[in-house]
C-alpha cells in the first residue's frame, strides 16, 4: 500500500520524533491529521512564526459559544510535529475527523452510552507486565525511539478485536474512510497520523456504501473555529480527546532535552527548590541521580523515568516533604508554560467584542503598566469605567482600582492598567458566559449570585453591579440578597450587607445607574436588623461586641447617608403608606432606642447607642445626662461602667472639644462622683482617654480649666447673606447648580 | 542474644528467624547480581517485603514504590530514613529489610532521650581497660560499629528522640564510612554492605530535629496509614493471625466483619470523616494507628477465646476500641460519645455493637 498510517500516542513525545523521522522517510505528497476539517483554513497559521505552542483549536457553535471544544497541542504533539513537518515542506494538510458539526447536531445521546471499552495502551501494557500505561509506552517506544508503528498497529487490532465498540468511534471512522478514500484518487503516497486506536478501523476493508449507511442523516450546526493559546496547566488538568497529560512539563522536557535528560531534569528541580529558599546542594543532586538509576535498575528499565525521578526528588531533594514535591509537580512537572497567537488571527466573539470596545473607547491594551484617571461625568470615561469593571468580573484584570476607598462618592475614578498575555486566556473561559463583555459579565454577575452561600458573597456583588452598570443582573442579585437575608440568621451579616447598599443607593445617580428595587430589598434588610438586634445584643461576650459596636456604627452611618425621602416610599406604596411613613433612619434610631433603654444590653454597644441617640438628637441633654449617671453609679460594676463610657466617647475625642454641651455633661458627672467612688472609677475613665490623641487631651484640659464647659453654648447666629456669597463657588466644585433658597 | 534453652521459644522471635523458609526459598532461586555483602539481590528483597503471591507472605501491604525507593536507597549505600506517624510498621519494615540483606535484624540501637553517645560508637570495659590500659580489647563495641565491621545493616530506632549531639556522631560513619578510634590511634572501617536504616517520628512531642548535615545523609521515605479501609482491613486481618499463632490462641478465626468495623472507626476518628464523607467528625488526641487496631483485635480475639463464646462479638472489641480512643479521659470522652451517638447509632447491623460501646 502506498500510503501510511501512523498510529501515535496522543502528546506523547516519543511518537512526536518517530513521526518526524518517519514522514521524512516517506516524503508523503499529502498529510491527514486526526482533527476537525473544519479547521482546515486554519493549517497555514502553524507556519506562522507567531503561533507558539501549546495552543489549542477551538471550534464554537457561532450562535451559541457556549458550545464549544478544544484540541490542544503541544510542542512535543505528534500531531503538532506532523503538521509542522509539511508546513516546512510545503505539503498540503487536512484534517479528517468527524466534522464537529456532526457532532454537535448528536444532542440527546443516551446517557449510558459505553466509554470507549478499553484503554489500548493499558491492555498492551497490562500484557507486558506493566502496572501503568504510560511507562510501558516510555519504554517499548518512546525511549527506545524504534518507530514501531506497524507493530502498535497490529497490537491495537488484536486489542479491538477483542473488546465492545463505542459507537461514536465507528461514526468518526467511516468519516475518516471516506476522506481517505476520497484523497487516495488525487494523491499517490498520503501519509495518516491519528490516535493508535483508530488504524485497525481505517487499513480495515469497508466498503463505501456502509460508511455512507453510517454518516446520513447527520444535522450539521454551524461552527466557527479559531487558534486560541493554551497552557501546559490546562493540558494536564483536561479530559478528552483521547488522553489527557498529567506531566507536560516532563513531556517538554524530554522532547526538547537533546542529552542528560535525568540530570537536567534534577538539576532543574533543585533550582526550583532553590529559589524558593530551600538549601540544595549538587550533592543532593548527585545522590538524587544515584537513587533514580538504581531504582530503574530495580524495575528493569532502560532509562529512569518520571516516575523514578519524582521518588528520587522526593526521597533526597525534598527530603520526603509533600509540600515541596507538589512544588516542583506544579513548577517543572506540569509547568505552567503559555502559547501565543498571532494578533491579526481571528478571535472568539468576546475577545472582537472587547477588540471593538477598546477602539471605541480609546484604550489599547499595553503590557507596561500605567496609570488612567476618569472623569465621570464625561460619557467616554464613564463607557472606560464601566467596561474594566466589567472585565474585572469575567476575571481579566487589567485595571485595579488605584484606590478602592475613595473613588466611590466621587466623579473621578483613578485606575492602573497592564495587559498581560493570560487575559487572553481568560476572555476564552469568559467566552462561555456570552459573546458580549456586557452579557457575560451580567450572566457571571447572575450565575455567582445564584451559587452565593453567604450574604458576605452577595452584598460586594451588589456594588459590582453598580460600578459596571449592568441592570439585568440585578434582578438575580437581589433575588439572592434577599433570600440569603432571609436564611441568615447572624444579624452581624446582615448589618454587614448594609453599607454597601447604601452606598449603591447614594451613588447610584452619579453613575446614572438605575437603583429601583435596590431601597425595597434595603428596608427589608433593616427591618431585619432592627428586629434581630436586640437579641443580638444581650449575653455578649466582651470580645463580640467590639465587632459589633463597629458594625452598629458602619450602619448608622450609611443611613445617615441615604436620603430620607419617606415620601418616594409612601408615593410607591400607598397602601403602606399609613403603615410604613417613617424612613429607614427613624426606624433605625427606634431600634436604637429600644437597645439603650434595655438593661439586657452589653454595656459597650448601650454606651454606643446612646451616643448615636445623642448625636442624632432623639435624647436631649438632660436625659443623657440622667443615663450616663444611671450607668456610673456605684450599683453597676466598674467594667460594666467603663465599657459604656468607652463605647460613648469612643472616638470622640475632637468631639469633646467642640460640643461644649456633651463636655460640661461629662465634666458634670465627673464632678459629681463621690472622692471614695472616684478612685475606682478613674482606671476605667483613664482608658478611655488615653485612646484619644495628645492634642485632643490637652485641648479639652484647656476648655475645661478655662470655663468655657460652664456657659451654655450661645445659640449660633447666621447671616444669610454673607452665607449666600459661597453657594456660586461651592455649586463649580460640586459640579451643579446651588439655588439660595432665602427664608 | 539468641541463646535461649531449646523447648521455650522466645515470645516473639527475629524476622530472620519466623521467615527463615522464605529467605532461604528467594535465595535458592534468586539469580540476579547481589551488591557486595547482600544476601539477597534487591528485586528479591523487594519481593520477599510485598510478598509474591504464593510461598512469600507480604511483610508490608502499601505502595509498591515505597519499598523499590528504600531497597535501591540501600543498594547506592546511602541511608535511609523511615518517616511516619506512630504504628505505620516503619520497625516491622526496618526489621525486615534488615533481615532480608543482612540475615540478621538484631544490630538496633534505640534511640530515647537518655541514649549516651557509647550506644551509637563504643563503650569501655572498664574492668580491662584499667587492668590493661587502652586497647582493643577493652572496646565494647556498639551495634553500629559491629555491622561496620561484618557489613551489615545497622538499625537505629527513634532517631528524633536521641540528642542532637549523640545524632550527629553518625554523620562521620555515614559520610567517612569509617569510626575514628582516637583512643587507640586506630579506625573502623565499614566493609561493603554496612549501611544504616533509621526511623523517625516527625510528628511527636518532644522530638529533636536531625541537623541539615545529618539529613542530607539520609534518603527519605514516607510511610503512609493505610490508603483504603480494604487495604487497613487486609493488614489487621493477617497481622492479627500472625499474632494468634504466635501467642497460640485457641483457634477460632476472627471474623471479619468485627475486623472491618474496628478498622471503620479508627479510620473514621483518625480521618475525622465518616467513610461516605457525609458527617464530619471531630478526632481524638490519639494517633489510633494500624498498629492499635491489630492489638485491639488481638485483644478481642483473646477474650472471646476464653471468656465468650469463642466467636469475636462486638462486646469482645469495644472494650478495646474505648480504650484505645479514650486516651484524655477529658477530651477524648466526648469525642467518643459524640461518635457513638451521632454515627454508630444510627448505623444499621451495629446495634449489638453500640450497646457494647455504650457500657464498656
Amino acid at each position: 500500500m502506498p500510503e501510511r498510517f501512523y498510529g501515535i500516542r496522543h502528546h506523547g513525545p516519543g511518537s512526536a520524533r518517530a513521526v518526524v523521522a518517519a514522514l521524512d522517510e516517506q516524503r508523503p505528497d499529502i498529510l491527514l491529521v486526526e482533527g476537525p476539517p473544519e479547521a482546515d483554513t486554519l493549517v497555514k497559521w502553524v507556519a506562522d512564526e507567531r503561533l507558539v505552542p501549546p495552543v489549542a483549536l477551538l471550534g464554537y457553535v457561532a450562535d451559541d459559544p457556549r458550545q464549544a471544544a478544544y484540541w490542544p497541542f503541544a510542542v512535543f504533539s505528534p500531531e503538532w510535529q506532523a503538521i509542522r513537518w509539511a508546513a516546512d515542506h510545503g505539503v498540503p494538510v487536512r484534517f479528517f475527523d468527524l466534522p464537529y458539526a456532526y457532532r454537535l447536531a448528536v444532542e440527546d445521546e443516551p446517557a449510558d452510552r459505553p466509554e470507549r471499552p478499553a484503554d489500548p495502551i493499558g491492555e498492551l501494557a497490562a500484557a507486558a507486565g506493566y502496572d501503568d500505561p504510560e511507562r510501558w509506552w516510555e519504554d517499548v517506544v518512546e525511549h527506545r525511539g524504534a518507530p514501531a508503528f506497524e507493530a502498535i498497529g497490529e497490537a491495537m487490532a488484536a486489542i479491538r478485536a477483542e473488546s465492545a465498540e463505542d459507537p461514536a468511534d465507528l461514526v468518526r471512522e467511516a468519516h475518516m474512510r471516506g476522506v481517505l478514500r476520497e484523497v487516495r484518487k488525487t494523491h499517490a503516497n498520503p501519509a495518516v497520523v491519528c490516535g493508535a486506536w483508530h488504524v485497525p478501523a481505517l487499513t480495515a476493508k469497508v466498503t463505501a456504501a456502509h460508511d455512507t449507511a453510517l454518516l446520513k442523516g447527520r444535522k450539521k450546526a454551524k461552527v466557527t473555529f479559531t487558534w486560541v493559546p493554551w497552557t501546559y496547566g490546562r493540558l494536564a488538568s483536561w479530559q478528552g480527546y483521547g488522553a489527557g497529560v498529567r506531566s507536560p512539563g516532563w513531556y517538554h522536557h524530554l522532547f526538547t532535552t537533546p542529552d542528560e535528560v535525568v540530570t537536567r531534569w534534577l538539576v532543574a528541580a533543585a533550582g526550583v527548590l532553590r529559589e524558593e529558599g530551600v538549601p540544595t546542594s549538587s550533592a543532593h543532586v548527585i545522590e538524587a541521580i544515584r537513587l533514580a538509576e538504581a531504582l530503574a535498575t530495580l524495575r528493569g528499565r532502560p532509562l529512569a523515568g518520571l516516575a523514578e525521578l519524582t521518588e528520587a526528588t522526593r526521597s533526597v531533594l525534598c527530603e520526603g516533604d509533600e509540600l515541596r514535591v507538589d512544588l516542583i509537580g506544579r513548577q517543572l512537572v506540569v509547568s505552567e508554560r503559555l502559547g501565543s497567537i498571532p494578533d491579526d488571527m481571528p478571535a472568539v466573539p468576546l475577545a472582537r467584542d472587547l477588540a471593538a470596545q477598546q477602539r471605541t473607547l480609546r484604550l489599547k491594551p499595553e503590557a507596561l503598566e500605567r496609570a488612567l484617571d476618569l472623569d465621570l461625568r464625561r460619557d467616554l470615561d464613564l463607557g472606560r469605567s464601566r467596561l474594566l469593571h466589567r472585565l474585572r468580573l469575567l476575571g481579566v484584570a487589567w485595571g485595579e482600582p488605584a484606590d478602592r476607598a475613595g473613588g466611590k462618592g466621587t466623579f473621578r475614578e483613578s485606575w492602573r492598567l497592564r495587559w498581560v498575555p493570560e487575559f487572553a486566556i481568560s476572555l476564552v473561559e469568559a467566552g462561555g458566559y456570552g459573546t458580549t463583555v456586557v452579557t457575560a459579565a451580567t450572566a457571571k454577575v447572575a450565575e455567582q449570585a445564584r451559587a452565593a452561600e453567604s450574604l458576605a458573597e452577595v452584598t460586594p456583588l451588589v456594588e459590582a453591579c453598580l460600578l459596571a452598570d449592568l441592570p439585568d443582573a440585578y434582578p438575580a442579585v437581589l433575588h439572592a440578597l434577599d433570600t440569603r437575608a432571609a436564611l441568615d440568621a447572624d444579624v452581624a451579616h446582615l448589618m454587614g450587607a448594609v453599607p454597601p447598599l447604601a452606598r449603591t443607593l447614594r451613588y447610584g445617580d452619579v453613575r446614572g445607574s438605575d437603583v429601583a428595587g435596590l431601597r425595597t430589598v434595603t428596608s427589608g434588610l433593616v427591618a431585619r436588623i432592627c428586629a434581630g438586634l436586640p437579641g443580638a445584643v444581650t449575653s455578649l461576650a466582651d470580645e463580640a461586641a467590639q465587632p459589633l459596636r463597629n458594625h452598629v456604627d458602619a450602619v448608622h452611618a450609611a443611613l445617615a447617608m441615604l436620603d430620607d425621602e419617606p415620601g418616594a416610599v409612601a408615593a410607591q406604596e400607598p397602601a403602606q403608606a399609613e403603615r410604613a411613613p417613617r424612613s429607614l433612619r427613624d426606624r433605625w434610631l427606634e431600634a436604637l432606642d429600644g437597645l439603650a433603654g434595655s438593661d439586657r444590653t452589653h454595656p459597650l454597644i448601650a454606651g454606643r447607642v446612646t451616643r448615636l441617640l445623642y448625636d442624632g438628637d432623639r435624647l436631649d441633654a438632660a436625659e443623657t445626662r440622667r443615663r450616663m449617671g444611671l450607668v456610673l453609679t456605684a450599683g453597676t460594676p466598674p467594667s460594666d461602667a467603663a465599657q459604656w463610657v468607652e463605647g460613648f466617647l469612643a472616638g470622640g475625642g475632637l468631639l469633646l472639644v467642640h460640643d461644649t454641651a456633651l463636655l460640661s455633661l461629662v465634666d458634670e458627672w465627673l464632678a459629681g462622683v463621690a472622692a471614695d467612688s472616684f478612685t475606682d472609677v478613674l482606671p476605667l475613665l483613664r482608658r478611655t482617654f488615653g485612646t484619644f490623641a495628645e492634642p485632643e487631651r490637652r485641648s479639652i484640659g484647656e476648655r475645661v480649666r478655662g470655663g468655657a464647659v460652664a456657659a451654655s453654648p450661645a445659640p449660633i447666629g447666621l447671616d444669610h447673606e454673607r452665607a449666600a456669597s459661597v453657594l456660586p463657588t461651592l455649586g463649580i466644585l460640586l459640579g451643579r447648580e446651588i439655588h439660595h433658597v432665602s427664608e | 542474644m539468641s541463646t535461649e534453652p531449646a523447648g521455650t521459644p522466645a515470645i516473639r522471635p527475629h524476622a530472620e528467624q519466623q521467615f527463615a523458609d522464605e529467605l532461604a526459598e528467594l535465595a535458592g532461586v534468586d539469580d540476579r547480581p547481589r551488591p557486595p555483602g547482600w544476601r539477597l539481590s534487591p528485586q528479591a528483597v523487594v519481593t520477599y517485603l510485598l510478598g509474591d503471591g504464593g510461598k512469600i507472605t507480604p511483610k508490608y501491604v502499601g505502595p509498591r514504590r515505597l519499598m523499590e525507593v528504600a531497597v535501591a536507597t540501600l543498594a547506592t549505600d546511602r541511608a535511609l530514613l523511615l518517616l511516619g506517624v506512630p504504628g505505620t510498621a516503619k520497625t516491622w519494615v526496618s526489621e525486615h529489610l534488615a533481615a532480608a540483606i543482612s540475615g540478621d535484624s538484631t544490630l538496633l540501637v534505640q534511640g530515647t532521650a537518655g541514649t549516651a553517645e557509647e550506644a551509637v560508637r563504643y563503650g569501655w570495659n572498664y574492668a580491662r581497660l584499667l587492668a590493661e590500659g587502652p586497647s582493643s580489647k577493652a572496646i565494647v563495641a556498639s551495634p553500629v560499629m559491629r555491622a561496620m565491621e561484618t557489613g551489615a545493616i545497622a538499625r537505629v530506632e527513634e532517631l528524633t528522640r536521641m540528642p542532637s549531639d549523640v545524632q550527629d556522631t553518625l554523620i562521620t560513619i555515614l559520610s567517612e564510612k569509617t569510626l575514628p578510634v582516637p583512643e587507640l590511634a586506630s579506625e573502623v572501617q565499614a566493609v561493603k554492605g554496612f549501611n544504616v536504616i533509621a526511623t523517625a517520628n516527625d510528628r511527636d512531642r518532644g522530638v529533636n530535629e536531625l541537623s541539615s548535615a545529618l539529613r542530607r545523609r539520609f534518603n527519605t521515605v514516607v510511610l503512609p496509614v493505610p490508603a483504603s479501609a480494604d487495604e487497613e482491613v487486609d493488614i489487621v486481618a493477617r497481622r492479627v493471625a500472625q499474632l494468634g499463632r504466635s501467642l497460640e490462641l485457641p483457634d477460632v478465626p476472627p471474623a471479619l466483619d468485627e475486623i472491618r468495623r474496628v478498622v471503620t472507626v479508627f479510620r473514621e476518628l483518625r480521618n475525622g470523616l465518616t467513610e461516605d464523607g457525609r458527617t464530619k467528625l471531630k478526632s481524638p488526641t490519639g494517633t489510633l494507628s494500624t498498629a492499635e487496631a491489630i492489638s485491639v483485635v488481638t485483644n478481642g480475639w483473646a477474650l472471646a477465646a476464653h471468656f465468650g463464646d469463642g466467636t469475636l462479638r462486638p462486646r469482645d472489641v469495644a472494650g478495646g476500641i474505648v480504650g484505645a480512643v479514650i486516651k484524655d479521659p477529658g477530651t477524648d470522652a466526648v469525642v467518643w460519645r459524640e461518635y457513638l451517638e451521632t454515627v454508630v447509632r444510627e448505623r444499621d447491623g451495629w446495634t449489638a455493637f453500640y450497646r457494647a460501646a455504650r457500657d464498656a
